[in-house]
Parts: structure tokens; C-alpha cells; sequence
């Protein structure tokens, strides 16, 4: 395993490092030390790699991810696995906001809480937090799976497109144009193996889900106090 | 018998009297595509001065007038070199159609610049055709991925835009293709609105954050330019600089849209010649002018307009309606058919409708096989050439043997306002109206 002290060697000799592993992989296990915080750790990544980050991240973490494996034993600052493409990212602790914002593809495990936007504008990203999420998740959420094991804020899945969400705890209120929507056999395949993958500890059978109604998805003056 | 004097009110004029009408028929504001159609002072309003006894001009064609340009010289290993400082702006592929992004992809790498992306991401074909591409990161993020990050040459981050500062947009359902859609990872024909603001960042402090990200993600290699409306160049362009951006990117009200409401297009922001100013200045204090270049567009249109941005201080100029009216845009060649939408050529603007006659702004098939790409290609490198040439002649009846040696010294204006906006004398006086801090 490649042990990387990022308070010695610094952001960009470790982005870089982690870059090189693209045309050719020598390295497949990475141990990061000393994060305290920093922005952008792990961002761009794109080889099939396995990274522990020992300690909490600040803004980004994992951004635009693809293939690699990340697994942060710590908490993690705004935008974590922003527009991951694929791969997997999972946070021991809690998530600032935005965590996920427009993923297109990949896992997302949070094991603590995730504050607001929560998986805003994603676009085929599977997240699974295992605590609560904040007000206006999966706001304009285009595709995807948003798996909440906890509680879910004000506004949840608020001008929704195509994205699915599964809520185990309370709703504090749904967003425009956000229903709860049948929990059909497939719904439940999906959950089964999204909660498998995500190790979490719940019942398919336990969540509601949610999606949208589509009334906002062609412009009519009687949905006017909607917009 | 005195005849009753007929009085109609300024107030209630026909033209207002008539949208009121069509707003209580349809139910909808006005959408429609372009800049503001109102008169606004303008580079029109600006003149030079030319060469006298106190100054010799440079022979027309014999002594060099340089035109080139190198954006993204403060941070990035990369920066972009253009032979011409005119640039062409983000439009979007479904916006436009494929042969009018080819078009615009040939004609700026035949003329020795680049054009940029736009909402929907990069098309296989505008890379291809484009030497040198930007691409765009917008709040609605349809389209991106790091692959194209790092394919292009310099990104934009894209704040907002002068048709519409502080606006999101909506591309109508009639002109989502199954590509634009598979493109966006949307359902095909439903309209698809755009975040007015980005999704995962909010202010200046954040945005130092984001632009730390893309350069991390791209290895310090492209050039990030900022993109902001015109509403507050001073602020918008000192907090772009403090952010990290390389060049920053000013548009002003007369910058075209695909589709806005145009009470926005026509009430929201400022002029663009009432941009420069201030951003010069605020990138002046900074003690960053011509290190962070400053890319002015909104309504060029010629040589003059170009020669006019640089010498208030530009860097660079963009176009975006100018190039669509090159490559055939409301031509009036296709005037029946223009009449049948009831409109006329010079004033169609209903491009969200994807009826374009001229190919540009529609995805029907039947409608973009008008459009040549090699040919129209030709149209706009000629004209992005003239412009050069227009701007070159302007510079050196001014002594100048670059385009950016034109300074504010060369100008004069034709009235108070444009003097006080762009920061010159009336024209045949020393009064330099509205100076003073922001």
C-alpha cells in the first residue's frame, strides 16, 4: 500500500500521483494521511484504484470520480463526489451539503447524516445515507437513485425530473412536483441491492418512494405559482 | 365646429397595448432569443480620433499591425494563442443545430480562434472541427463529464450572461431532440430548465474552491476563464479575479440568449460599452491588467466595435449573434418563409420554436440540411477576417503597431452618456463625464 502524508507532499504532487495511475496502474492501494480539511483531495480521478483517506476532507472530495474506490474515514466538506461518473465513495461520518450534486453514475455511501441538496441535479449517481438528509434533496434530480435511510428535510426532490427516491424515515415536506409514487417489485430489487451494497441494515418493504409527478415538465400558466 | 384632437398615450402605446393583449390571450410572457432590441448608447456613440501632427499614423500596408492574443497567462500551463482577438461565444448544441456548431467550428479555426461550448456539453463534431474549443461549466452541468474537461482547452466557468444576468434558461421541449436529451440524461421532448445558479457553489469564497478543483482535475493545464453578465463589472470582475479566474468574460445586455422572457432581456442589465470601464478599472486596481485577460462581448458587430473594446482595454472580444447572422441567420433570402412565421428577416427571434428557415436554430433534419457547414464555415472565417482587417486599419491611423496598443487616449465620444460610460471626452472637449470610484 502507497502511504501518502498529504501535510508533506501537498495536494498537487498527490492529484498528480493519483492521475498518473490512468495510462498505467502501479499502485492500486493508497493510504492518505493527514487530510485536516483540505479541498479537492482525490478529484479527477479515473483507474480502478482503492484510496483510504484517514480523516476528514473539506470541499469536493472524490470529485468527478470514476472507477476508483474511496473511502473516507472521516466526515466530508461541501460537494463530495460532485459529477462522479462511476466508482464508489463512501464516508464513514456525515457530508456537507451538496454531497453527490450532478452525478451521473457510481455509489455514494454516506453513514452519517447529509445536509441540504443532497444529491441536487443528479443525473444517474446512486446515493445511500444512512442517516438523515437536509432540506431541498435531489432538487432537480434528473436520474438515479437517492436512498435514505433516516429523515428527509423540507422540499425533498423539489422540481424533480426522473430521479428516484426511497425514504425510510419521516418527510418533513415534498417539494413541488414531488409525489410519493407505488413501491413496485422492481423499486424493491433496486433498494434491495442498493442497501446490500451500501451495507446498511434496513428493509426494502420499509422505505416509500417518491418521484415526480411531472406537471412542471411542459411550461402551463396554471402551474404559474409553481415556477 | 373645432375637429376633436386625436391623442394617443405615450404611456399606452400601440406596441405596449398590443403585448398586453397577447399576454391576456396566451397566458405566457414572451420568450424569444437575441439580445436587447432597445437602444442603448453603444460603440456607435464612440469615435477616434486618428493621427495627427502630434502622433504619425503607420503605413496601411506595409508597416505590421499585430493582432494575436494569448489568454490564460496567469495560472495555467496552457494558455490558449489565438492569431485574431475575436473569439466566438458558447452556444449550445441544441440551441443550435450540428451543421451550424460545425459551421462555427470551421470558421474560427480558419481564422485563427476559437469557439466555445455551451448548455448540453461538447459534441464530437465541434471538437473535431474546432482547433481550439472552451468549454463551458454551467450551473446545469447537462453534459459534463472530466473526459471533455480534459479534451478542451480552456474552460469557462459560466456565472451568468448579459441577455439574462441573475437568469436560468429553459430549451423547449419542441427542441429536444433524442440526442440533446440522451445528451442532457433527460426525457426527450420536455422542456428543460437550467439552474440560474450552480449547484455546488455559492459566492466568491466558494467559487475559489471550485476553480481549485478544476484546475486539480485538469493538472494546472487549462486556462479558466469566468463568464459573468453585465450588471456590476467592477465587483463581478475584482471577485473573479480574487477567485482565481485567468481571464474574465463580460457580456452585456445587447449578448443573445436561445430563449429568454424578454421583459429580462430588455430590463436587466447594463449596456455592454457601460462594462468596460469598469472592469478595466477594477483589474487595473488589482494591479492585474493584461495578466488577467478581459474578454468583452454583447453586441460586436465590426472592426470599429472591436478596436473600440480594446481600446477602452479588452484583451479580446466575443461574438455570438454576429456569427449566427454570418453564417446565414435571418438572411433575407429566405423571406417567404420568414413571412409565413410571421416575422421578417432582421427580426425573427423565435428561435426556442425550432422553425429556423435559415438551418441555425432547429433540430428539424429537413430544416439544418440548408445549412452547409463547409460553406457557412467560409461565410464566418471571411468575416472574422474583416473584422481584423477593419480593427488593424483603425489601429494604425491611430500609430499603433498592435491592436492593443489602442488605448482610451484614442477616443472620443458624441455624447454625455456614452463619455460618462466609457470613460473618454465629449467629443471636441476635456469633460470626461461620471468619473469617480464605483
Amino acid at each position: 500500500m502507497k502511504q501518502f502524508d498529504l501535510e508533506e507532499s501537498g495536494l498537487r504532487a498527490l492529484n498528480q500521483a493519483l492521475h498518473e495511475q490512468t495510462d498505467s496502474i502501479n499502485q492500486v492501494d493508497w493510504h492518505i494521511k493527514n487530510p485536516k480539511g483540505k479541498h479537492a483531495i482525490a478529484v479527477g480521478l479515473d483507474a480502478p484504484i482503492n484510496i483510504k483517506i484517514d480523516g476528514s476532507t473539506g470541499y469536493y472530495c472524490g470529485g468527478m470520480n470514476k472507477l476508483a474506490h474511496i473511502y473516507v474515514n472521516g466526515s466530508v466538506g461541501p460537494g463530495a463526489a460532485e459529477n462522479m461518473m462511476s466508482g464508489r465513495i463512501i464516508v464513514e461520518g456525515d457530508a456537507s451539503q451538496y454531497a453527490g450534486a450532478t452525478g451521473n453514475g457510481g455509489l455514494l455511501v454516506i453513514k452519517g447524516n447529509s445536509a441540504s441538496r443532497c444529491g441536487i441535479s443528479m443525473k444517474g449517481i446512486d446515493i445511500v445515507v444512512h442517516g438523515n438528509v437536509g432540506q431541498m434533496s435531489a432538487f432537480m434530480g434528473q436520474s438515479g437513485n437517492l436512498v435514505v435511510l433516516g429523515d428527509a428535510g423540507e422540499a425533498l426532490g423539489d422540481s424533480l425530473y426522473e430521479a428516484k427516491l426511497f425514504i425510510k424515515g419521516s418527510v418533513q415536506s415534498l417539494g413541488t412536483d414531488c409525489v410519493e409514487k407505488e413501491m413496485r417489485p422492481e423499486h424493491l430489487k433496486t433498494l434491495s441491492i442498493l442497501l446490500a451494497e451500501a451495507e446498511a441494515d434496513a428493509k426494502p418493504e420499509d422505505f416509500r418512494r417518491y418521484g415526480s409527478a411531472r406537471e412542471l415538465y411542459h411550461f402551463k400558466i396554471d402551474n404559474a405559482s409553481d415556477y | 365646429m373645432l375637429e376633436k384632437k386625436v391623442l394617443k398615450s405615450a404611456t399606452f402605446s400601440d406596441p405596449v397595448n398590443a403585448e398586453i393583449r397577447r399576454a391576456a390571450r396566451t397566458g405566457i410572457y414572451d420568450i424569444r432569443g437575441g439580445g436587447a432590441k432597445r437602444s442603448v448608447p453603444h460603440f456607435d456613440d464612440l469615435l477616434f480620433l486618428g493621427a495627427s501632427i502630434s502622433r504619425y499614423p503607420l503605413e496601411g500596408y506595409r508597416e505590421k499591425c499585430g493582432t494575436n492574443v494569448t489568454l490564460g497567462t496567469r495560472f495555467a500551463k496552457k494558455p490558449i494563442e489565438l492569431n485574431i482577438p475575436i473569439t466566438v461565444a458558447g452556444m449550445s448544441f441544441g440551441a443550435l443545430s450540428g451543421p451550424a456548431k460545425e459551421a462555427l467550428g470551421r470558421g474560427a479555426t480558419a481564422a485563427g480562434t476559437s469557439t466555445t461550448t455551451g448548455d448540453g456539453g461538447m459534441t464530437k463534431e465541434e471538437r473535431k472541427y474546432s482547433k481550439t474549443l472552451i468549454y463551458q461549466y454551467l450551473p446545469s452541468r447537462y453534459g459534463m463529464n472530466p473526459d471533455d474537461l480534459r479534451n478542451c482547452d480552456a474552460i469557462e466557468v459560466v456565472v451568468g450572461q448579459g441577455a439574462k444576468p441573475g437568469g436560468g434558461g429553459m430549451l423547449l421541449g419542441q427542441k429536444i431532440s433524442d440526442r440533446v436529451a440522451e445528451m442532457r440524461t433527460l426525457p426527450a421532448g420536455i422542456d428543460q430548465r437550467s439552474a440560474c445558479r450552480h449547484p455546488d457553489w455559492t459566492g466568491p469564497d466558494d467559487l475559489e474552491i471550485k476553480i481549485l478543483e478544476l484546475r486539480e482535475i485538469t493538472n494546472w493545464e487549462k486556462p479558466v476563464f469566468v463568464k459573468v453578465g453585465g450588471s456590476r463589472p467592477f465587483f463581478d470582475t475584482t471577485l473573479a479575479v480574487k477567485a482565481g479566474a485567468d481571464a474574465v468574460v463580460l457580456d452585456g445586455m445587447q449578448g443573445g440568449t436561445a430563449a429568454t422572457q424578454d421583459v429580462f432581456i430588455e430590463n436587466v442589465g447594463l449596456p455592454t460599452l457601460a462594462c468596460i470601464r469598469p472592469a478595466v478599472q477594477a483589474l487595473q486596481e488589482l494591479g492585474l491588467h493584461r495578466k488577467v485577460q478581459l474578454i468583452i462581448s454583447g453586441g460586436i458587430r465590426n472592426g470599429a466595435d472591436v478596436a473600440k473594446a480594446l481600446a477602452l482595454g479588452a484583451d479580446a472580444v466575443s461574438i455570438g449573434t454576429a456569427a449566427l447572422i454570418a453564417i446565414g441567420d435571418n438572411d433575407p433570402k429566405w423571406e417567404k418563409e420568414y413571412k409565413d412565421l410571421g416575422t421578417v428577416p432582421g427580426a425573427y427571434d423565435s428561435w426556442h420554436e425550432g422553425h429556423d428557415p435559415a438551418g441555425i436554430t432547429t433540430p428539424d433534419p429537413a430544416l439544418t440540411a440548408r445549412l452547409n457547414p463547409i460553406n457557412a464555415g467560409k461565410l464566418l472565417s471571411n468575416y472574422l477576417k474583416v473584422m481584423t482587417l477593419e480593427a488593424q486599419t483603425i489601429a494604425r491611423a491611430c500609430g499603433k503597431n498592435h491592436v492593443h496598443n489602442l488605448e482610451p487616449e484614442d477616443l472620443c465620444a458624441l455624447t454625455i452618456e456614452a463619455a460618462a460610460m466609457a470613460g473618454v471626452p465629449l467629443a471636441g472637449t476635456n469633460w470626461v463625464p461620471g468619473s469617480g470610484s464605483f
